[in-house]
């Protein structure tokens, strides 16, 4: 009997529009019509708005219709769809969709397309043959090549990841730590949890590699408890790699020790921020540090610490498998290599668009995002997570890459890209940029734990049309000092998305509204 | 979700286990409430003890963290996420279809479903482009 393979995504996203329901229904009219499934459960592939994505192994290739409903699959099984016959859902060879076979996938090489904790895959896919060459690396030569590389952090802060590694490999320590922050808190992201729950054993190497370079024997993963999945697959998958011999007492055979456990977090955005994510690994309130010392001298317990965001440690299997060079030749200026965007929101087409730096914000929202999923024309997006700035239409010739972004005001962060349509009252999401400040500040320095608070309330009072010019006045003051005074980003980024909206749609800001609302 | 009814001595095997690791304030916090569904103030004195931290310290991290329930769950979880994303595809009239059809429930910021929102989480189930019938469904189910 001829046995065929079908692919639906387990990942939290495709189970929040039915894939549970898709790949139970698939079994059951598989065993009552006797066709003979092997039923693999892969990350998605990133193109969200096609979930539930329901691929099938064919002589061509894996073919792939969607988005799938559990109504859909006994039509699909009357059309032989494990077979690769079409169906009104068809949507052609997987690799020849023109949304992702048009990207650049690199760091998401293989996420949605093996099963995410096996081995096998993993290894068939090009994993571990970055570890195996750090392995017969020099510490120095790994460091040279990532800094080549161009490797920048992706969490937001785009410090170049070589440096920090450097300066944890050159302190003279003899306990030191890797610490992966995957407190993906932004609104508007999800690459990490895409690629945890995905792809892993990627992280896992990104973060071994990490290990033996500086010599650190320990890594921690801060996964926010929101991502109740990505924390039992990354578990999984941490015992997988103890079972096999690749995390323990010795790397892969090698001389060198390396393990990594888990702490999740417990709902608080301000742990995203480095010195506060090692507080809350250390058990306690999540309070920003003040600076220096930088966590690379003192960090976790006071030891040197090497902290990266999934993104960035997942891209150095990548780059040490293929050399710098390969990375370095994508991207513009001095963003090298690929980011991984994430289109969300209001958007038609959403999901991962894994592409080098440079791509005009253009592209990202009307080629690959199609515009809004309402249909209405695009007011505003807001690109950078909650801390990032608003933009209209007239800027998207903008290119995304670190520094024209803060050329034209706003900041790349991690990536997200939140699409609005033109229902959206600019003052309103002004007035929430301060209102989630003051929610989630750690309340450590004054700007930020009283400058958001104020800000609101400004806000407020200018949305009911009080002292519109006077208050806007005030407003600006205090971005200034929470801008220029606060600890960390959280404080200190607030203002972007309130000064943006400001600027980029003044007449929502101005006296005339204010007297008609 | 079923939680075990709050018992001393459960607490203190669990904290055997947790108060050894390195920075068990928070994870203790966060076994205990696994467990038993929220931090009684009966844990907190444990805690500092297995811990050896003061009282008051076990008190601020409980504080500090949303996550931290000092009170029973209700017996449907329901998390609406009101941030940017969801925001832009409807979550504040979500929101207020919830009020109306009389559901309580509590705000979250993203649970990184962000190209389906707006996203809601029933007892820890997501939920993409989430209605207001939708939710009232998952809730009857």
């Amino acid at each position: 009997m001829k046995t065929y393979t079908v692919y639906v995504p387990s990942d939290s996203a495709s189970r929040s529009v039915g894939a549970e329901a898709v790949a139970e229904r698939i079994e059951f009219e598989a065993l009552k019509r006797k066709v003979h499934v092997i039923l693999v459960r892969n990350g998605t592939r990133g193109a969200l708005w096609l979930e539930p994505l329901v691929e099938v192994e064919t002589e061509l290739g894996r073919t792939a219709y969607g988005p799938v409903c559990v109504y859909d699959v006994p039509s699909l099984f009357d059309a032989h769809f494990y077979e690769g016959a079409t169906h009104r859902l068809s949507l052609g060879l997987t690799d020849n969709i023109e949304w992702l076979r048009s990207q650049d996938r690199v760091t998401f090489a293989r996420v949605g397309i093996t099963d995410p904790l096996s081995l096998r895959d993993y290894e068939e896919h090009g994993g571990f043959t970055g570890l195996r060459k750090a392995l017969k690396m020099e510490p120095m030569e790994i460091i040279y090549e990532l800094s080549s590389s161009g490797l920048r952090g992706r969490g937001g802060a785009g410090f170049p990841a070589g440096i920090k590694w450097r300066t944890v490999l050159q302190s003279g320590s003899e306990k030191k730590y890797v610490c992966c922050n995957a407190d993906e808190g932004d609104s508007g992201t999800f690459a990490d949890r895409i690629l945890m729950e995905g792809d892993p054993f990627t992280l896992l190497e990104g973060m071994t590699i990490a290990g033996i370079t500086v010599g650190a024997d320990e890594g921690v993963i801060y996964i926010r408890s929101e991502y109740p999945d990505a924390i039992k697959t990354m578990e999984r998958a941490i015992l997988i790699a103890r079972e096999k011999g690749w995390l323990g007492q010795n790397v892969l055979g090698s001389s060198h020790a390396f393990n990594i456990r888990i702490r999740s977090g417990a709902g608080s955005y301000v742990c995203g921020e480095e010195t506060a994510m090692l507080e809350s690994i250390e058990g306690k309130r999540g309070v920003v540090r003040s600076k220096p010392p930088l966590p690379a001298i003192e960090g976790l317990f006071g030891k040197p610490t090497i902290i990266n965001n999934v993104l960035t440690l997942s891209s150095v299997p990548a780059i040490i498998a293929d050399g710098s060079d390969s990375y370095q030749k994508r991207g513009v200026g001095r963003s090298l290599g690929t980011q991984v965007f994430q289109l969300a929101g209001n958007v038609s087409r959403g999901g991962i668009v894994e592409l080098g730096f440079g791509v005009t914000l253009d592209s990202l929202v009307n080629e690959y995002g199609g515009g809004t999923r309402t249909g209405r024309p695009v007011k505003a997006v807001q690109v950078g997570g909650p801390l990032g700035a608003y933009f209209p239409p007239s800027s998207f010739n903008i290119s995304m890459d670190y520094e024209s972004l803060l050329e034209a005001g706003g900041m790349l962060g991690h990536g997200g890209i939140v699409v609005f349509d033109d229902s959206v009252d600019m003052l309103e999401q002004a007035k929430f940029a301060m209102e989630f400040c003051a929610e989630e500040s750690c309340g450590k320095c004054t700007p930020c734990r009283l400058g958001s608070t104020r800000g609101a309330e400004l806000l407020g009072l200018m949305a009911g049309g009080i002292n519109i010019e006077g208050n806007k006045k005030i407003l600006l003051d205090i971005c200034e000092v929470m801008t220029d005074g606060s600890l960390c980003a959280m404080g200190g980024l607030t203002p972007l998305p309130v000064k943006s909206a400001m600027l980029h749609f003044e007449s929502e800001f101005s006296s005339k509204k204010g007297e008609l609302r | 979700m079923s939680y075990v009814p709050w018992s001393k001595d459960e607490a203190s095997r669990l904290l055997s286990q947790t108060s050894v690791q390195p920075g068990p304030v928070l994870i203790s916090l966060q076994a205990i409430q696994t467990f038993f569904g929220y931090v009684p103030d009966a844990a907190i004195g444990l805690i500092a003890l297995a811990c050896n931290v003061t009282r008051a310290e076990v008190h601020g991290v409980l504080t500090f963290y949303s996550d931290l329930r000092t009170a029973p769950p209700p017996t449907h979880h329901v998390r609406v996420c009101v941030a940017e994303a969801c925001q832009s595809v409807g979550s504040r009239a979500l929101e207020e279809g919830l009020r109306d059809a009389g559901l309580g429930y509590e705000q979250a910021f993203c649970f990184g479903n962000c190209a389906l929102g707006p996203a809601v989480n029933i007892n820890s189930k997501l939920m993409g482009r989430a209605s207001v019938d939708s939710v009232m469904k998952e809730m009857n189910e």
